[in-house]
């Protein structure tokens, strides 16, 4: 195959060129307030008295406790990660329809973090046009250097992150001590090695191919816009037909395109908006800035590249007044909707989460157990989980059954109506009770019973169904 | 094979020059590193064929320069938990059933070894939760033929009970009818004494006297047994063989002689103080 008609294609490497202006501001601003959250938060002490770790932020999987200030999830409480992720994607669907792509743009991790290459790298090889030249020339000294101290700087960025990245999930303070004195485990430095891979791949190397190639969002995102979503727009109208022009010369029978080409190459895509909308583009805004600039510069009319909606693009091509954005439409209610209902059943659940669990199994080998005074006996793994921080002491009771005798298994006590016990802090007390009925009173095969647990002032903590199993004559 | 690439016209790019009933399809072309990623998950799979485990023969597979085989790493893995575990069972093993109990890391380590254990040697005849069956005790209730105190199950479960260990409990029950020790009717008579004595159907006064002369000597004169012969109590609801009539008849006349394994000869010390802790804890231990 000659090359024109390859397969595959080589990669077109892409030299942004910087640019000041409104939203380069506000994605300089979005880098400083993500990454600097993302390096502070697990920074954060939240003391929470002995026994518990002081991070505000951990999530201990040896442990199996999710530590958010003073919550603590337990691993059975995972729906509420599913909980959050639904509403982060109503959250980007949402924002999507209203202002496109908006999260790729400005708050993506892999946005964020090639921002931040991308500046390492102007600072060490200079802009755009030095960028390419050395690119192009021979091997030099100076050529050297440059490379070699960029990527060293990128690698030592990458680093950072992975090591950030571990701090969610182990103590901090004393874990980063640990990292320099080659003590902490394999899984840390594993996990720093991954981080450290695949931020300085991601950002450094793959950049625009992972949103082109591997990201799926930029698939599907064209099923949540509509020609009432805010995008980058291009003013073809206004700016076509486009031609070179000299200070003095008439503007009359052209468009207001100057073919700087600014646009262009300040894309961190390395598209030309000017083709209209395309699945490539990440709506970061730095092609608006650099429009404005030209045309300052030839003194016409700034928004050429322009913040818009397609509608009212042409209604403006149409000459019409543009009329009003409408951001409330039924896309945008229903997400809403949906935003709210999510966000709605997560606070509940979370305000009727009970902070005392109790769990019952029965034993089914052997059902029941005939006592040689002819009682029956059925035995229970009851589980009492104790979510509180400090001791819980409980008094443990069943209900259904008369004149049922309550017992903890080998604990030498043979039957208090309640046995009192007591769970350690932020753990499961787990207990086998046996429980004991006269035989008269344990004829049905199958009886309905509840257990309970009581606090030291006799309120109902918690409560689990289970049955009683007797011969069934 | 590609046969007549055009440039399309309205796009300005190649065909494929792929053509079916009129309809081309645009050339998208892949970039390269994308094709290069997938040479390298060749270039991966090449080197793990050499290193591991992977190509079938008809006899068998090649080995892998690594040498790397499940069941070693499953033996690697069971080595390496035994070790974690060495210190523990060194601690059951030298320490007094007492100073167990006291202490609840140790005590609940012994009871999960002892479970393991009962679900690997003991369910086949005592049932998976201990529920026992005919002719094989149940060990979760509160009768016990030779005690149900700690020392006494430890002791059953080492030597076994009615086997070729010297030191098995060995007591045997006379076999009355089959020997001619009693006569048909006089076994039908014990046997009803025997079912008053748990309040089931009435006794003749023949049935109380033979009882005293026969059965009195293991099973004591009020029929409540006696754990040091392995005589089992009579007034209660618990039968190991049945009782109903025609099974006390049977045992009364042809006796009953269960037999049980010394563990000694096949487990460890450790497994067996495990074993005796779990089998105390599943709710009839004294």
């Amino acid at each position: 195959m000659d090359g024109g008609s390859s397969l595959y294609a080589a990669r077109v490497r892409v030299y942004p060129h910087a640019i000041s202006g409104t939203w380069r501001r506000v994605k300089w601003a979005a880098l400083v307030l993500l990454l600097g959250l993302y390096y502070i938060v697990p920074w954060l002490r939240w003391p929470r008295g002995p026994g518990a770790p002081d991070q505000a932020i951990l999530l201990d999987l040896d442990g199996r406790r999710g530590w958010i200030f003073d919550i603590v999830l337990w691993p059975q409480e995972v729906y509420f990660v599913t909980g959050f992720l639904i509403l982060g994607a109503f959250g980007l669907f949402l924002a999507t329809s209203l202002f496109g792509r908006v999260w790729c743009g400005f708050a993506c991790p892999q946005t964020v973090w090639t921002d931040l290459f991308m500046m390492v790298e102007r600072a060490i090889e200079g802009d755009r046009n030095e960028r390419l030249r050395r690119d192009r020339g021979a091997l030099s000294l100076d050529k050297a250097v440059r490379k070699v101290t960029k990527h060293a700087a990128w690698l030592a960025i990458a680093a950072a992150t992975g090591g950030a990245w571990i701090f969610y999930y182990v103590d901090a303070p004393s874990t980063l001590v640990k990292i320099f004195r080659g003590q902490a485990s394999m899984e840390v430095y594993f996990f720093i090695g991954l981080f450290t891979a695949t931020t300085y791949l991601l950002a450094g190397w793959a950049r625009e191919q992972v949103c082109t190639y591997m990201c799926p969002w930029p698939r599907f995102q064209s099923a949540m816009l509509d020609e009432h979503s805010v995008i980058v727009t291009y003013q073809d109208w206004r700016g076509e037909k486009r031609g070179k022009h000299k200070a003095g010369d008439s503007w009359e029978g052209r468009g207001d395109c100057v073919d700087c080409r600014l646009c262009v190459n300040v894309c961190p895509m390395g598209i030309d908006i000017r083709d209209g909308q395309q699945l490539e583009c990440i709506g970061c805004g730095l092609c608006v800035d650099a429009c404005n600039e030209t045309m300052a510069k030839v003194e016409r009319p700034l928004g050429l590249i322009r913040w818009d909606t397609l509608a009212r693009q042409q209604r403006r091509s149409e000459g019409k007044p543009a009329g009003r954005w409408r951001p409330v439409r039924a896309r945008t209610v229903l997400y809403g909707l949906l935003l709210l209902v999510v966000a709605g059943a997560m606070l509940a659940a979370f305000l009727l989460r009970s902070d005392v669990e109790l769990s019952a199994q029965r034993d089914r080998s052997p059902n029941f157990v005939r006592l040689s005074n002819g009682d029956i006996r059925n035995a229970y793994t009851v589980k009492i989980s104790n979510k509180r921080q400090g001791e819980l002491g409980v008094r443990l009771g069943v209900r259904g059954l008369d004149a049922a005798r309550l017992a903890i298994a080998d604990s030498g006590e043979t039957g208090a109506d309640r046995p009192e016990l007591s769970v350690r802090s932020d753990a499961v007390g787990s207990y086998r009770v046996l429980i004991t009925v006269p035989a008269r009173a344990a004829q049905a095969a199958t009886t309905p019973i509840a257990f309970f647990v009581l606090d030291r002032q006799g309120r109902e903590l918690a409560a689990h169904a289970s049955v009683f199993v007797g011969p069934g004559r | 094979m590609p046969t007549k690439i055009e440039k399309d016209a309205i796009s300005g790019r190649d065909t494929t020059g792929h053509e079916w009933d009129g309809v081309k399809e645009l050339n998208t072309p892949l970039p390269t590193w994308w094709v290069y990623t997938f040479y390298a998950t060749i270039v991966f799979a090449v080197v793990y064929c050499v290193l591991y485990p992977a190509l079938p023969s008809l006899s068998g597979h090649t080995t892998g320069l690594l040498g790397y085989t499940n069941r070693a790493q499953l033996a690697r893995d069971l080595d390496e938990q035994a070790k974690a575990r060495a210190k523990y069972v060194e601690r059951i093993r030298t320490a007094s059933f007492d100073e167990i109990r006291k202490d609840p890391e140790l005590y609940s380590f012994a009871v999960a070894g002892g479970r393991s254990a009962f679900q690997t040697n003991c369910m086949q005849c005592h049932g998976a939760g201990g529920g026992g069956g005919k002719g094989f005790p149940a060990l979760v209730d509160d009768d016990w033929l030779w005690g149900g105190k700690i020392d006494q199950i430890y002791q059953t479960i080492r030597f076994g009970i009615r086997n070729a260990n010297e030191k098995s409990r060995q007591t045997n029950m006379p076999r009355f009818g089959v020997d001619g020790v009693l006569t048909a009717d006089q076994v039908g008579a014990v046997t009803d004494y025997v079912l008053s004595l748990s309040g089931n159907g009435k006794a003749t006064p023949e049935g109380a006297k033979i009882f005293q002369e026969q059965c009195a000597a293991c099973h004591q004169a009020t029929g409540k047994g006696n754990q040091e012969m392995g005589a089992p109590d009579l007034t209660d609801s618990i039968w190991l063989y049945g009782g109903d009539r025609a099974s006390v008849y049977r045992t009364v006349f042809y006796a009953r002689n269960g037999s049980m394994p010394a563990w000694s000869e096949r487990l460890d010390e450790a497994t067996m103080k495990m074993l005796a802790l779990y089998v105390h804890a599943l709710g009839g231990g004294k």
